[in-house]
């Protein structure tokens, strides 16, 4: 077997349903493609809604085949809720970079519902897009009220 | 739905479903309808959201009828449900292939291997062979935008129905597209070509009795040979030359896994895999020394190909039948490495949201130690731990009949704690006839009927239907009434009873019922709490026009007087 050639960047996001896994990946695609990226997303819908494991994976680079990451293939992956840290961890390949809430000074967020963008934050850092990308993302993809709010929770995370 | 993600050069990140909901805009689409089911919900939901007529039927079967009847007027129709709602709507897929259509109807079919919210592994491409339907299959979503419109054509051509088989990862995965006209547009009926709708007289066409229903059946299969043709000289088949020691013959998503898993290999990429391009596969398979074809779910594409003596590999399917397929299990096929693979570790299981009313319901349903025969929706999470209440789920409306099954044949202490459960769109989809039986043929011990009405299609993501008195877009309607349909079966016992405020009386009424050999209807009626907020406005300024429109009338409920209240 040949191995892939191309260069694919590898992002999953994972956690709960209901904590903000499928926007976070959703926003973090939009800034992605936004940039001219080929960009591809997966993730399974269905009981989401019911508390059950979430995950969605965003892959990007000049070319992507498959929309699933290969086992043991995520570059990042971020998990939003402390219990699915231990189940999701074998997807990170070696050397790839896990992002928890133990990243964030939860006690300085606006609101516990932020917490997914303040991840967004803190994954910002291993990007050279420019930061404004990721602001007006935000902006374009949650209503007017929170943007104050979100503002705050992604410079948290930004913020070394 | 908000807006989808644009680059500067104008491609759109879109789902399959939206992509699918994209093309059906701009190939001029009068009708889409359907009925919810994972993974295709959204593809009608992105098409009315487009600006384009959509709307939710009771059932697949209705949906896939009001689809003909368009059909038969020249109109573009699209419809759309998951592979298990194939099911439902078999019978007139199985003769509107013979009676053919006017106007273009593509029948959109979401398969689900892998199980991510389904009650079956079902391959629909068994569909297309069964009932002659030519099949298409994108693999991406910009193959669903460019395919949904050479389905079109090629039904509009061949005047009959074309099913589009799509799975959960070419549905729910985004990817980017190239749309034919800028985003927001809405094109006109000359730009899309599609045709003036007309009703034309055509007796012998499309009325199935056997002296036309036979002609008919020669005619269709006239067409698929004549289809077959064209599918090989230029159907939308891709073939990829590289390697000569490896060719892959494939459809749907397994192409992009083998693109990452095998970049060397040469590729046959169906699009149209019924009737097959048998010609076509032939050749590319003679210019290979292995060749291989890669499918989820059952062998077909092996079977068929192996039938035409084509001498070719495929995968074990002692394994790799169940489940989706992935680069590391493509990597294993090709290998033929059939040792152990990797168990993922479990994840938290979903469970009914907390406050959600049919807990309620099913608590005293265990209370009561009733012998639960249930149905499909977000209550059949109630068949897991902590309440484990539900002993049966098979298909949708299914709880009525089990129950009544039951209820016949098992010893009196048995048969008197059986009670049929389901939810209120399940009820309208299927459940009708059900309740119809039990009027028609009641058990000894009677029986108990409960309806868990939350006011809308929850699974599914909350989606309108007949007893909600909104349409897909939110549009006011008429709501139909369980409890005058109950009445109007002849089922004695109505009652309607709020499982949260009025738990006690729910249990006493229950415990009642069990004890009386009589049939009994129970609406237990509370909106689902996600659901809750939109539901109580949505009331309020229903209220609030009729209160404009007319005066105001004292002691009337929302169930239309059925309650006698």
């Amino acid at each position: 077997m040949t191995s892939n050639q191309v260069q694919t960047t590898n992002v999953r996001f994972a956690g709960l349903g209901g904590t903000g896994v499928i926007k976070a990946s959703d926003i973090f695609a939009d800034i992605v493609f936004r940039l001219n990226h080929t960009v591809k997303k997966a993730e399974v819908h269905g009981m989401s809604q019911r508390g059950g494991s979430v995950q969605s994976d965003v892959r990007f680079g000049s070319e992507v085949h498959s929309p699933m990451i290969p086992d043991g293939a995520c570059d990042f992956l971020i998990v939003m809720e402390p219990t699915q840290i231990d189940v999701v961890r074998g997807g990170l390949r070696e050397g790839g970079t896990l992002i928890v809430p133990a990243d964030i000074d939860t006690t300085k967020l606006p609101s516990a519902k932020a917490l997914n963008v303040a991840m967004l934050g803190r994954l910002s850092r291993h990007f050279d897009f420019p930061e404004s990308a990721w602001r007006e993302s935000l902006r374009a993809n949650f209503p007017e009220k929170l943007h104050i709010a979100n503002d705050a929770a992604f410079t948290l995370g930004r913020t070394p | 739905m908000s807006q989808p993600s644009q680059d500067k050069s104008g491609r759109l990140l879109l789902s399959g479903n939206e992509a699918v909901a994209l093309a059906a805009l701009h190939c001029g689409v009068a009708l889409g309808t359907g009925y919810p089911g994972t993974p295709s919900t959204e593809i009608l939901e992105a098409f009315s959201a487009l600006g384009g007529k959509a709307q939710w039927a009771p059932n697949e079967k209705v949906a896939a009828e009001v689809a003909l009847g368009a059909a038969f007027a020249k109109a573009r129709v699209l419809c759309t449900m998951k592979h298990v709602g194939l099911n439902v709507a078999a019978d007139v897929l199985f003769t509107m292939t013979y009676s053919g259509v006017d106007g273009g109807y593509v029948l959109v079919v979401a398969d689900d291997p892998g199980l991510a919210s389904s009650q079956n592994e079902q391959d629909s491409r068994r569909y297309a062979e069964a009932a002659v339907a030519p099949m298409f299959e994108p693999a991406d979503s910009q193959d669903a935008y460019d395919l949904l419109q050479v389905a079109f054509a090629t039904s509009e051509r061949w005047k009959i129905p074309v099913l589009f088989r799509m799975t959960t990862r070419v549905c729910h995965s985004k990817s980017p597209v190239t749309p034919r006209f800028a985003s927001g547009v809405k094109p006109t009926a000359s730009e899309t070509g599609a045709p003036t709708t007309d009703f034309v007289r055509n007796i012998a066409g499309r009325v199935m009795v056997p002296g036309h229903a036979k002609p008919a059946h020669r005619r269709l299969r006239a067409k698929m040979a004549e289809m077959e043709l064209w599918n090989i000289s230029q159907g939308p088949n891709q073939i990829e030359k590289r390697s000569e020691s490896l060719g892959i013959i494939t459809a749907g998503i397994c192409y992009h896994h083998i693109r990452e898993a095998e970049p060397a290999a040469s590729i046959l990429k169906l699009g149209m895999t019924y009737p097959l391009p048998l010609a076509t596969i032939r050749a590319f398979a003679a210019t290979v020394d292995r060749c291989v074809v890669i499918e989820e779910n059952d062998p077909w594409l092996a079977t068929a190909l192996r039938a035409a003596d084509l001498r070719i590999e495929a995968k074990d399917d002692s394994i790799f039948r169940f489940g989706e397929l992935s680069v590391d299990r493509v990597i294993r096929i090709l290998n033929k490495d059939t040792s152990p693979e990797p168990v993922p570790p479990r994840g938290k299981p979903p469970e009914l949201c907390k406050g959600c009313p049919h807990t309620t319901s099913f608590e005293v349903m265990k209370e009561l130690n009733c012998i639960v025969s249930g149905d499909i929706g977000c209550y059949t999470l109630a068949a897991l731990p902590p309440l484990a209440t539900m002993d049966m789920m098979i298909d949708m409306g299914a709880s009525v009949g089990m129950g009544l099954g039951l209820r016949h044949v098992l010893p009196r202490e048995q048969a008197k704690r059986v009670v049929s459960v389901i939810g209120d769109s399940t009820f309208l989809h299927s459940g009708l006839p059900g309740l119809v039986e039990m009027a028609y043929n009641p058990p000894e011990t009677g029986h108990v009927l409960m309806i868990l009405d939350n006011g809308t299609t929850a699974m599914t993501g909350q989606q309108e239907h007949p007893g909600t008195g909104r349409q897909l877009d939110g549009e006011g309607t008429h709501k139909v009434s369980f409890e005058a349909m109950a009445r109007a079966s002849g089922i004695k016992n109505v009652f309607t009873i709020n499982p949260v405020r009025e738990r006690a009386t729910l249990k006493a009424v229950l415990a009642d019922s069990l004890q009386k050999d009589e049939l009994t209807v129970i609406i237990a009626r509370s909106p689902c709490i996600l659901a809750a907020g939109r539901i109580a406005a949505w009331d309020k300024e229903l209220k609030a026009k009729e209160n404009a429109d007319a005066p105001p009338e004292t002691g009337a409920c929302e169930c239309g007087g059925a309650c006698n209240s």
